[in-house]
């Protein structure tokens, strides 16, 4: 099953290359993985996204808690939670397929951010599934170049992930 | 007042208590060794090979209450201490490595003798710092001494760029350091504490397994007042061995691979298991689908979350301090007042006898060639017991394991957990430091003994009147066994050919060698080695090609199906 799994590291060299290396070293899974330094710049807060077994999972949030540098880690899959990533997608747009394109963005609620006589880029975020529908949406042959972030994850309501 | 960053590196180490510095010059930490040479606190111990360097510190650590630490340049001097970091990894040994490393405006330019060594390290340290500015540097040191000796100990590794070593700051070394990020977790849950001694009270079939946590975690008098008032069988690992008496009637001998058939059976048959400081490894509980059983209730006791169910599932896991947890225990015990369940508990006995009796490290005594065995079993009679006891990796590591008996824990040090050859004559130089007043034995072969065979100098340097015992079978053992058992006998590549005399060999070392070729000659020539009480003595014995080590359970099976006798 897929898990969004948050954590909060001490924001160093290094501490990202421990995280790496514990998956590749165990032979977790990495979906995608994110990463950027919080509003304290001591801390990096990281969203990984994986796969495996409840026992896997287990051992996945154990082994992250042992590292030095990781503060904090929580599943955000075990509770409510809301996940986003970004795409940025550049598509073919030329004579009539221009409108049709321009129509698939706004249901998408994406926004066009560049513009060429034959292509448009598109912004669009949501869930990894709504960007994935997008794409799917979109004639074969449409898509040139597609850029993902990877998912961010933050928990609905009151939960708060911090020192 | 100021002072460089070598002289720094110098002052923490001295003021953090360390007794020996295991460690080999080279260009990048040559300030540091400068240092090293206008004062008189810390002693340094000059290896012949980085690996052994970190060996020789990892057998200081093992044998008495204290981290070991060693010194290695840049490059190959760190690649070459790889080794002996993985092999402290892998069996949680606390070490701190101090690494040089090239100026830190020449990191990333392939310099000479420059390897990214956090890179190399990163999965065989507990945690490892590199050291970008000297007012970092004090701090840093005493962080690593802390991690390294802290919750489930390790290695930890701080490499420090030549620049750093020639930067000035004021020295100041903290008391102690707090990490936001690392608080090891010390006192188990109460609850938990009380559920499991339930479940032990309610065993019809109980059994006690522990592991290397009991020897680090200091806890063997806690263990043993546990398991002589509920009155069960107790079982070590190989890394745990001293952790329980040997020689108490309730112990069970070693578990696992080359276990006794009553541990394994016993083991496997058991309803309600209590694992400490250990960890369920493949060559203790071998296939994990084989060892499971329906109704087998298991508690773990560990400090690290980790170690708990990552092979098993654990019906009560317990996160802490192993001799703060089984105190707490026999507290509890002796409060609620409750006893085992007596009749029960006989039975079990009686089958467990059933097993014992089964005779499971019977060799031939007769032999007119040497048995392996033997020469343990005389070791043992004749040191009585009380020697530290190192040893390398194979046949003859599995034989001290299961012969020579460990009534007490830190006597027994061997590389558990990564097998590495070449272990055992470094780590009885550090032991030998540790304990200059003991026997220090190294139970090798011929082929592992090769492997660090350089440290005979380093022995004679420093004067170490450490006994190495060869069990010459002119084969690599182990490999040999699996080669007979499981490929046929075809014994590819696994025959020591061109051996040296050993004798002369170590005469040349200026230590001294003898040859035994006779099981008659055993014990007059141990009793000869131990009597030479200033010198090393190499004993080579010629033993038994053919010999195996019984029991065996074969890779991936279950612990009851074991090759006997």
């Amino acid at each position: 099953m897929k898990h969004i799994i948050s954590l909060l590291l001490e924001n160093e060299a290094g501490a990202l290359s421990r995280v790496a290396g514990l998956f590749s070293a165990r032979g977790y899974n990495i979906e995608s993985l994110t990463v950027a330094a919080t509003e304290d710049a001591t801390l990096s807060r990281m969203t990984i996204v994986t796969t495996g077994s409840d026992d896997v999972i287990e051992q996945i949030t154990k082994q992250l808690n042992k590292l030095v540098d990781v503060v904090k880690v929580v599943d955000l899959s075990e509770g409510e939670h809301i996940e986003r990533e970004l795409m940025l997608v550049k598509v073919r747009a030329a004579g009539k397929d221009r409108e049709e394109m321009k129509r698939m963005a706004d249901i998408f609620r994406g926004r066009i951010i560049d513009v060429t006589d034959k292509t448009y880029t598109i912004e669009l975020t949501g869930t990894g599934q709504k960007l994935d529908a997008f794409i799917e949406a979109l004639e074969e042959g449409a898509v040139l170049e597609t850029v993902r972030t990877g998912a961010s994850g933050i928990g609905r309501g009151e939960r708060i992930l911090r020192v | 007042m100021e002072l460089t960053g070598a002289e720094i590196t110098m002052r923490c180490l001295a003021d953090e208590g360390v007794e020996y510095l295991f460690g080999y010059p080279g260009g990048a930490v040559l300030h540091i060794y400068d240092e090293l040479f206008k004062q008189d606190r810390v002693k340094h111990i000059l290896v012949r090979h980085e690996q052994a360097a970190v060996h020789a510190a990892d057998g200081y650590a093992r044998t008495c209450q204290k981290p070991g630490v060693c010194l290695v340049t840049s490059g190959p001097g760190v690649t070459n201490a790889v080794t002996g970091i993985a092999t402290a990894y892998m069996d949680s040994i606390p070490v701190v490595i101090v690494s040089g490393q090239v100026p830190t405006h020449a990191i990333g330019q392939d310099a000479f003798q420059e390897v990214d060594t956090v890179g190399i390290t990163r999965p065989c340290v507990k945690h490892n710092f590199l050291v970008k500015d000297v007012k970092d540097l004090a701090v840093t040191m005493k962080k690593a001494f802390y991690i390294a000796t802290s919750g489930r100990p390790g290695p930890v590794l701080v490499d420090i760029p030549k620049d750093v070593t020639t930067a000035r700051c004021e020295y100041v070394y903290p008391d102690k350091v707090e990490l936001r990020s690392y608080n090891p977790v010390v006192k188990g849950h109460s609850g938990q504490i009380k559920k499991a001694l339930g479940l032990l009270l309610e065993a019809k079939r109980p059994m006690i397994y522990t592991g290397g946590g009991i020897v680090l975690g200091e806890a063997s008098a806690e263990l043993t007042q546990l398991v002589r008032a509920l009155g069960y069988p107790c079982t070590n690992t190989l890394m745990g061995l001293g952790g329980y008496p040997a020689t108490d009637p309730q112990f069970m001998g070693m578990l696992g691979m080359h276990g006794t058939y009553e541990a394994n059976m016993a083991m496997q048959h058991c309803d309600v298991l209590l694992a400490v400081g250990a960890r369920f490894d493949d060559r203790v509980i071998g296939n994990p689908k084989h060892f499971f059983q329906e109704d087998r209730k298991i508690i773990h006791i560990d400090v690290d979350p980790s170690s708990i169910s990552k092979r098993v599932k654990v019906d009560v896991p317990i996160v802490g301090d192993v001799k703060e947890v089984l105190g707490e225990m026999s507290r509890q015990l002796a409060a609620g007042g409750q006893k085992p369940d007596a009749a029960a508990l006989k039975a079990w006995w009686t089958q467990i006898e059933l097993w014992r009796a089964r005779d499971c490290l019977k060799y031939d005594r007769a032999s007119p060639i040497i048995k392996p065995q033997m020469v343990v079993q005389k070791l043992y009679e004749i040191t009585k017991g009380e020697a530290f006891v190192t040893s390398d990796v194979g046949q003859h590591q599995m034989w001290a394991a299961q012969f020579y008996k460990f009534d007490k824990p830190r006597r027994w040090v061997n590389s558990g957990g990564l097998g590495t050859m070449g272990f055992g004559l470094p780590a009885a130089m550090g032991v030998y430091l540790a304990h200059p007043d003991s026997q220090v034995v190294c139970v090798t072969g011929e082929a592992s003994i090769q492997m660090c065979i350089q440290e005979l100098s380093t022995c004679k340097q420093y004067r170490m009147p450490i006994k190495i015992v060869n069990l010459n079978n002119r084969y690599m053992g182990m490999v040999r066994q699996w080669q007979e058992f499981f490929h046929g006998n075809r014994y590819a590549e696994s025959y020591m050919d061109a051996l040296p005399d050993f004798v002369k060999l170590a005469e040349s070392y200026g230590h001294v060698g003898m040859r035994i070729e006779k099981p008659e000659d055993i014990e007059p020539a141990l009793k000869e080695a131990f009597a030479r009480k200033d010198q090393l003595v190499f004993m080579d014995f010629v033993t038994d090609q053919t010999e195996n080590v019984f029991p065996m359970v074969p890779g991936g099976k279950g612990l009851s199906e074991m090759i006997l006798v």
